[in-house]
């Protein structure tokens, strides 16, 4: 991993973009021996459209807040595939969800992974755990982020009551892009 | 001063991933406020929610109030009560105890209150970052007095000076604010909460003494002068109006000189003592750059980059914004060419910087009003200016 990498989180309100960018800051501040600032787009205009949270991690104390070059997006929408891929570094990671956003004319270079999280989560129970499911393959293909720190910062951010079938969801994420990963290895 | 450990019950130890909100309220807890008196407004309901959720747990009162009128009068009544109170507020609320902090500054109460700045003027921006209540923190209520304020940079800062802001309140007996903004507020960090036995706490100092001997006020410009908890058995009287020592008012333009001599100097003779800053590479730097508050962490890339363009530029945060660094702005600018001072807001620290630099370098604002911070390029562009 870069000395510091930018990730952005986006999606429409109430798909828990801000709660993913939550859960991978905590887990790389706390449990992953990294230092994470979170800050997302906060206001009235953030629920139902489009929704994004921004989080720099870095080995280093990190000063400036914000990013400025993505090196990692994840969207789990049309609006915020469309809005913020051509930030991405060159060379940079997009993970889409592959129901929710038709691909256009991105960067070639970008390294493209397309994850189903809503038919799996659905699959589990619920398309709630959306969010989960795309976190899980975030954390396989990008490597930004231990799958154990982000089954540790779990608690406390999602329900009690739903830990487990959180913590399910992100498991079957995460096979899913080990999978993938596998699929793409040369 | 009595000084002693925090007490454990408050202290939530360890390590949190929090935002800067949720650290103000954990840091009201662990300096022993055990009183909160509010009303929600946006961005600073979080450290409402956080202290309301907590208050169960350590034994603290939490009262929703009707308005910010009545939040600051509670925290009044609650601190002559006994207890460590805080309030937290925005913009709007901040303008309505006004009055309340211009009588909490005259009856020497100690409060904290916490401002998560949003745009202004009026209702303004309520969801968007802003520095625009620097000058009303330390103006805002109407006579002569003084304050204390603190701007924090990170939520790590949010929970350590909500700590200092308490201690400092009991150390001068004076309201003491947390100037803090909307992207400090909901910005999440890693948080380390020490043990109790780490956070050094002051109390409140409290009469013991026989109850004929007791005085509310000594009026010898320095603060900490004991209190007694209504209630207690000492009699006491406490008003707005000018006062004597026992708290009865004395309607002279003498005794207004007393007291408000008193209320001023208690706070700058004793500004070596409050005031903390950072810097770095301030020796022999050429352009020195100010800053706090959020905008401080922005301004880093711009000195780096004009650090590349081999410009030797310094930094000066201030993190205690009242009393202002008068003495050290006043050495510096003698040492560099110019100062650049970036704010959200039409430029109001640079006044002060101004003051104090009187005409011995130049000083250049660089500002925008409130919604958003800075675009570093324009504080490096600056900068670079600043060296012509």
């Amino acid at each position: 991993m870069m000395s510091t990498t930018e990730i952005r989180f986006s999606g429409f309100g109430g798909q828990g973009i801000i709660r993913c960018a939550l859960i991978t800051g905590k887990a790389l501040s706390l449990y992953d021996d990294k230092f994470a600032t979170m800050t997302q787009s906060f206001g009235p205009e953030a629920r139902g459209s489009a929704c994004s949270a921004q989080l720099v991690v870095s080995a280093q104390r990190i000063l400036y807040p914000y990013i400025t070059a993505p090196a990692v997006l994840m969207a789990l929408s049309q609006g915020a595939y469309d809005k913020y891929h051509p930030e991405v570094i060159p060379g940079g990671t997009l993970i889409v969800e592959e129901d929710l956003v038709k691909l256009g004319d991105h960067d070639p270079r970008l390294q493209v992974w397309r994850v189903p999280a809503t038919r799996v989560a659905e699959s589990i129970g619920n398309r709630l755990f959306t969010n989960l499911v795309a976190l899980g393959f975030f954390t396989a293909v990008t490597g930004v982020v231990t799958a154990e720190a982000m089954k540790r910062a779990l608690p406390g951010l999602v329900p009690g009551r739903f830990l487990k079938v959180n913590i399910s969801a992100f498991e079957k994420g995460y096979e899913h892009g080990v999978q993938a990963r596998g699929a793409a290895a040369p | 001063m009595n000084i002693v450990h925090a007490d454990p019950r408050g202290v939530d130890s360890g390590a949190h991933f929090m935002d800067g909100d949720h650290a103000i309220a954990e840091g009201a807890l662990a300096a022993g406020c055990r009183f909160f008196a509010g009303y929600p407004i946006t961005p600073s309901t979080e450290t409402a929610e956080r202290f309301a959720e907590r208050a169960p747990e350590v034994g603290a009162m939490f009262i929703q109030m009707e308005d910010e009128i009545a939040s600051i009068a509670a925290l009044i009544g609650a601190a002559w009560g006994g207890q460590k109170a805080m309030t937290v507020t925005s913009g709007p609320g901040f303008s309505l105890m006004m009055e309340n902090i211009g009588l909490a500054a005259m009856t020497e109460t100690p409060i904290v209150l916490a401002n998560v700045q949003r745009g202004g003027p009026s209702t303004g921006l309520p969801t968007l970052t802003a520095q625009q209540d620097m000058f009303q923190a330390r103006f805002g209520s109407h006579g002569d007095y003084n304050i204390i304020a603190l701007c924090p940079d990170s939520p790590q800062e949010c929970f350590d000076l909500t700590v200092e802001a308490f201690n400092l309140a009991e150390t001068y007996r004076t309201p003491v604010f947390i100037m803090t903004d909307e992207t400090v507020g909901h910005m999440h960090e890693k948080v380390v909460i020490p043990p109790a036995d780490h956070i050094k706490v002051v109390e409140r100092n409290l009469f013991t003494g026989p109850k004929e001997d007791f005085r509310p006020y000594r009026f010898d410009s320095q603060g900490g002068h004991p209190m007694a908890r209504a209630g207690a058995g000492y009699r006491f009287h406490i008003t707005g109006l000018t006062h004597d020592e026992r708290g009865y008012p004395v309607m002279t333009a003498a005794q207004n000189q007393v007291v408000v001599t008193h209320l001023i100097e208690k706070i700058n003779g004793n500004a070596e003592c409050i005031i903390r800053l950072e810097e770095d590479q301030v020796e022999g730097a050429e352009v020195l750059v100010i800053s706090y508050g959020i905008t401080s962490r922005i301004a880093v890339r711009a000195i780096a980059e004009a650090r590349k363009k081999d410009i030797k530029v310094g930094a000066l945060r201030l993190i205690t914004v009242w009393p202002f660094c008068e003495r050290r702005i006043r050495e510096l600018a003698g040492q560099v060419r110019a100062m650049v001072v970036a704010e959200i807001n039409y430029g109001q620290m640079v006044r002060e910087v101004e003051r104090c630099a009187a005409g011995r370098c130049r000083v250049i604002s660089v500002n925008h009003c409130g919604g958003a911070v800075h675009d570093p390029a324009v504080i490096t562009q600056a900068i670079e200016e600043a060296c012509r």
